[in-house]
């Protein structure tokens, strides 16, 4: 057995990629990563995980934050809450204390939320999770930061409305919304409904069971009701299959809108010409091949053969997710490390006053290489999403090309509901409310 | 030499009805309950009680509630994991809708409402058997699944349909370190498994298996199959039910559906199966076998190419470890078609005739 065992690994090893290992160092910040490089969300999760360690990498390229090195060890959760739970558990004491978390999955971002607050462990859950965690008053280590699925769903009608003519124009029309069917997808709904009841436009509810890879029934449903519009809320290979669908059934993908998480390379690239027209949300960036940033990794850090997965993944719409939350991780620890001192290993009790404090200026975005890619976020005690910028890009059967200029999710609308939804909560939990002393700490 | 129960003499009723009519079984359980309540706690880390030996304990409770339905009544399910779901909600609703519930009701109570969802869907065993059986039980895990997803007023009308738990405590001792929780999950499976050990040699455990083994005969004999099947689902629910609660409520802390899905109850029906049908003990040894093992090849697999210089990448390692996951259930199957229980009761025998094996 034992044979065997040393036999798959070796073998597994020569043929899988090779990530160097990272020797523990004497000042390291240790960045978790739970990846989902298996399972139903691989093709998706995968670039992000790689844009994560690479950008890490290009972050001890430069001299690390201010001389500490990044440390970043994966654990493998599937996209499965549980083992995401495990992985949790088995990360957050090693090398030093984990900085902060990126689960990448909604379902294990709830059941983290449970349990950081008693590990004084801060986790970014940058466009996913909870939306009402906006709220730092109540969720004080979480941090959606630059958006969450309410911004999403802002923004998409935004946009919908904006290319009919304005708002009076959704009037009596039928938007389909196929989504998820789990904390995930449902997340997304209470501002679909608010926008709707504002409008007046009529909503057609339709969820895919996870994995998604059976949609026949939901996409008949489509040609048969033909909604006006369909906003997908889907992830994973999920994405990919419903846009198959909607070409069998003939549903036009210029109706067909996405919020971020579904409009990315692995989704269209298949379906190739099939999909043009199809646009989704994206949550400042999109793909950014010519970001300067990209244009550094490339040079330092696949050029040297240290690239975590291929070349020409690079730049790609879930891979710059990645390295933007890999950044934003990052630029949280040197914000903390302004106030706690220069050069120190942060914990992730002070980390998480770094990501509430974060004040990222155009200037400094330009400086590490955003330039073109993201817009300013700043966050404090009471917002920690800090920024509700996005745009929008449709496929043009081969790559994304930008369909619209920024757009801002109506904080008008999101705050009170992520207030009301926060307070529910907060009233659930027995929490109260963060005063304006605790915010000092 | 040791294990050997010579001298050993029942005299009275009492002791030749005990759970363990043997002094070492007695020695031997009583030093191993001595260990899981002290020298565990002093072991362990925090990590090996939240990732490891809480969901060990809880799947091994439902484990143990789905034998005795499979293994000891011959009913094969594929609910469990919907029993599992109506345990972890309905004990959710009755922690958040009556104000000062005690949580160790609110997770018995949990497991009340598993029971009559069990019952109901146990209705079927009476006409139909076997396979189809299994898939009439299927019908109970998609109408669970739906049922939560779909009627907020069961997740108290959260808005994303994940519903989630705090501020636990039994007794007014808050159940905040892993230690405590361990201790709680422990008492429910010591408690849980002494009853079952109990009802499966009393009479109704007699009627179970006469039912199992073929069920014509029992009702020839006079074993009513309604009576000796649905007290089956029901015990078996309840079981599962409150294991369902304390996975909701003590491991997760926050779930969804998905979080009791198929795979769920596929886990459950492989653990007993390779652990050992109709076992008590092959329980905890299939619900070890499926719980450790795949954290352990996962942490085992990079640790033993750190030895050799070479590094696996992540996703090589989910690969490779459900590949000898995989390998490995094939084996003991071959090996031990009876599942490893039949392995230990073996060991067990031969430590009988030990040092002359005839």
């Amino acid at each position: 057995m034992k044979f065997k065992t040393l036999a798959l690994a070796a073998t597994l090893a020569l043929a899988g990629t090779l990530v160097p290992i990272a020797h523990a160092q004497n000042k390291v910040q240790f960045f978790p990563s739970l990846t989902g490089r298996t399972g139903p969300v691989a093709p998706n999760a995968t670039p992000f995980a790689n844009g994560y360690a690479d950008y890490m990498k290009l972050v001890n390229l430069r001299g690390g934050i201010n001389g500490v090195m990044t440390l970043v060890e994966e654990c493998e959760t599937a996209y499965a809450t549980d083992r995401g739970v495990e992985c949790y558990e088995r990360l957050k004491g090693k090398h030093g204390g984990a900085t902060v978390f990126q689960p990448l999955s909604t379902g294990i971002t709830f059941a983290l939320t449970e349990k950081i607050p008693n590990d004084k462990i801060p986790m970014i859950t940058s466009g996913y999770g909870r939306s009402d965690s906006q709220d730092g008053g109540v969720f004080k280590w979480n941090f959606p930061l630059i958006g969450h699925y309410w911004v999403a769903g802002d923004v998409v009608l935004q946009h919908i409305a904006k290319q009919e003519g304005g708002w009076d124009k959704l009037r009596g029309k039928k938007i389909a919304v196929v989504y998820h069917d789990s904390p995930f997808g449902k997340e997304l709904l209470p501002i679909i409904d608010e926008r709707r009841k504002m409008h007046g436009f009529e909503v057609q509810l339709l969820p895919v069971p996870a994995p998604g890879v059976e949609q026949k029934s939901i996409w008949l449903q489509v040609r048969q009701q033909r909604p006006d519009f369909v906003i997908m809320q889907t992830w994973g290979v999920m994405t990919a299959t419903a846009i198959k669908e909607a070409v069998a059934t003939g549903y036009p993908r210029e109706k067909m809108f996405g919020t971020w998480w579904s409009g990315a390379e692995p989704d269209l690239r298949d379906i190739g010409a099939a999909a043009k027209g199809y646009s989704a949300v994206m949550m400042q960036h999109g793909a950014e091949p010519n970001a300067p940033v990209v244009k550094e990794i490339l040079d330092k850090v696949h050029a040297k053969g240290q690239g975590t997965g291929p070349r020409d993944e690079v730049g790609q719409v879930l891979y710059m997710r990645g390295v933007v939350g890999a950044m934003l991780a990052v630029e949280g620890v040197r914000a903390a490390q302004e106030r706690f001192g220069k050069g120190k290993v942060m914990t992730g009790e002070q980390a998480r006053w770094g990501y509430e404090n974060l004040n990222l200026t155009q200037a400094k975005l330009d400086a590490l290489g955003f330039k073109g890619v993201m817009r300013p976020v700043s966050t404090s005690c009471f917002d920690h999403m800090g920024s509700a910028w996005a745009r929008v890009h449709t496929w043009d059967g081969a790559k994304f090309t930008w369909a619209s200029d920024w757009l801002q999710a109506d904080e008008q609308i999101i705050k009170p509901m992520v207030r009301s939804s926060a307070e529910r909560y907060a009233a659930e939990k027995k929490i109260t409310r963060r005063d304006p002393k605790d915010c000092q700490s | 030499m040791l294990y050997r129960e010579n001298g050993q003499f029942k005299t009275s009723y009492t002791t030749d009805s005990r759970v363990f009519p043997i002094a070492q079984d007695r020695i031997g359980i009583a030093l191993l309950l001595a260990f899981a309540v002290v020298g565990v706690p002093l072991l362990a880390d925090e990590y090996a009680f939240r990732a490891i030996l809480i969901p060990f304990l809880i799947l091994s409770l439902a484990a143990l509630g789905l034998n005795i339905l499979v293994g000891y009544c011959g009913q094969v399910s594929l609910g469990t994991g919907a029993f599992m779901a109506v345990g972890a909600y309905a004990a959710y609703n009755f922690m958040v809708r009556i104000e000062g519930m005690p949580l160790l009701l609110a997770l018995l109570m949990g497991g009340v409402c598993a029971t009559v969802v069990g019952v109901l869907f146990g209705i079927p065993s009476l006409r139909i058997k076997g396979l189809y059986l299994a898939v009439a039980t299927l019908a109970a895990q998609f109408f669970v699944d739906w049922a939560f997803l779909r009627i907020s007023w069961f997740t108290n009308n959260s808005t994303s349909g994940s519903v989630s738990v705090s501020g636990l405590n039994v007794f007014g001792i808050p159940l905040n370190t892993p230690h405590e929780k361990y201790l709680l999950c422990l008492g429910f499976l010591v408690v849980f498994a002494w009853i079952a050990k109990n009802l499966v040699r009393s009479h109704i455990g007699r009627e179970w298996m006469a039912i199992r083994d073929m069920d014509v005969a029992a009702s020839v004999i006079g074993i009513r199959p309604v009576y000796a099947k649905l007290t089956a689902f029901a015990v078996s629910s309840f079981m599962v039910g409150v294991a369902g609660a304390l996975w909701g409520f003590v491991h997760l802390g926050s779930w969804e559906p998905a979080a009791f899905s198929i795979d769920r109850s596929f886990q459950l029906l492989f653990m007993i199966i390779i652990g050992g049908l109709g076992s008590i003990m092959g329980s905890f040894f299939g619900a070890a076998f499926i719980v450790v093992l795949p954290i352990f090849l996962n942490q085992f697999l990079p640790a033993l190419g750190g030895l050799f210089g070479v590094s696996i990448s992540t996703a090589g390692v989910a690969h490779a470890e459900l590949m000898i996951f995989g390998a490995l259930i094939v084996f003991f199957l071959i090996v031990e078609p009876h599942g490893l229980a039949r392995l230990w009761s073996t060991a067990k025998e031969k430590m009988r005739l030990w040092p002359f094996p005839h």
